[in-house]
């Protein structure tokens, strides 16, 4: 109960938000979030500097923080064209069922949260390259090149392949040839990923305006990228194992997985002109899943088979 | 004149449940990030 002026009129009602736990969740892109925690603790455990085990925990829970702050950074920017397109459309923003300035809020307090808690319990530097990573993913990536470049996602891939390197810089301090080995295994990942996606997504990118290599290029040249790309991401997802921070086991695991990536990409590069089902694209968009997912999971294998023999 | 009477927004049932979620979710957050402050202290006090 309130005191008021009965004579005073009648504001219009103001919409409250019926938005739920689950929708702000929805915005730090989960399945991503996983894919950079993976990656993350991948890059901490191949590092030669063990962390309190606290520490390390914290430290993997910052990076995802981080990862799903530019995540809803990027829903807030990309409101307009997510509507656009069926991929993207149910997305909290464009649904209403989160405004923007929320969204924007929301990814803010989460990129400075992520960044104070990543410095607290490693240190400076890697808070420092968290920063960055989220500000090449929503500022470099999203605002700047996703919308002008059929290149996107080649420099813009750079943002999902950092986290590694956060996760090694957070247990050492610093960079290394392992680390960036890691980082190019995902930057090398990332175009024939999302090429395959966009190839039997045409339409849905070309309706947004969106400029992705199908559109703007065609999709032979597509297919081709694609298979250029795998032929050089195929070695590297070898060269953990050729520079010795990762066992024989994972050599033949990685190049098991490299030479039936190669296979799927060359049945894109066969694919008829104008296929309508994608058939072969769709194969290698789940099948890269899959490849990433198991050479880090194999190189967390290795490195605890490693650390059990070695007591 | 002034009277005494109900507010004038009144939540629709979706909305009361809407914000009390929200409100649980924040509260869980805070605890959590109290916790993780404190853990992150303990745990540099024994590195």
């Amino acid at each position: 109960m309130t005191l008021v002026d009965a004579q005073a009129p009648i504001a219009p009602r103001e919409a409250i938000s019926l938005s739920e736990p689950r929708d702000f969740i929805e915005l730090l892109k989960p399945r991503v979030m996983s894919l950079v925690i993976l990656t993350a603790v991948t890059g901490l455990v191949v590092a030669p500097v063990h962390m309190h085990p606290m520490l390390a925990a914290i430290s993997i829970l910052a990076i995802a923080i981080g990862a799903g702050a530019a995540g809803a950074l990027n829903m807030w920017y990309d409101a307009d064209i997510d509507a656009m397109m069926t991929r993207t459309a149910r997305r909290p923003v464009p649904t209403g069922r989160v405004t923007g300035e929320t969204a924007l809020a929301f990814g803010l307090a989460l990129s400075l949260l992520s960044v104070c808690l990543l410095g607290l319990a490693s240190n400076w530097f890697a808070a420092g390259f968290l920063a960055f990573t989220i500000f090449f993913y929503a500022v470099i990536y999203t605002i700047g090149l996703k919308r002008f470049t059929p290149q996107n996602i080649v420099i813009g891939g750079a943002a999902g392949a950092f986290p590694p390197m956060v996760g090694y810089a957070a247990a050492t301090g610093g960079l290394s040839v392992e680390s960036t080995i890691l980082f190019l295994i995902i930057f090398l990942w990332t175009p024939p990923h999302f090429w395959a996606l966009a190839l039997f997504k045409l339409r849905d990118y070309g309706s947004a305006g969106v400029p992705m290599l199908p559109n703007v290029a065609g999709e032979r040249a597509t297919r081709i990228q694609i298979f250029a790309y795998s032929l050089v991401l195929a070695p590297i997802g070898v060269a953990p194992f050729l520079f010795g921070y990762a066992g024989p086991a994972y050599g033949v695991v990685s190049t098991l997985l490299g030479l039936n990536f190669l296979r799927h990409a060359f049945v894109v590069l066969k694919m008829a002109d104008g296929d309508e089902k994608m058939i072969p694209a769709k194969k290698l968009f789940g099948f890269s899943i899959l490849y990433l997912f198991g050479l880090f999971a194999m190189l967390l294998v290795d490195a605890a088979i490693t650390m059990t023999i070695g007591g | 004149m002034i009277v005494e009477r109900e507010d004038r927004i009144r939540l629709t049932e979706s909305e009361k449940r809407a914000q009390r979620n929200r409100s649980i979710a924040i509260g869980v957050v805070l605890v959590a990030l109290v916790v993780i402050f404190y853990l992150v202290t303990v745990a540099k006090m024994a590195s």
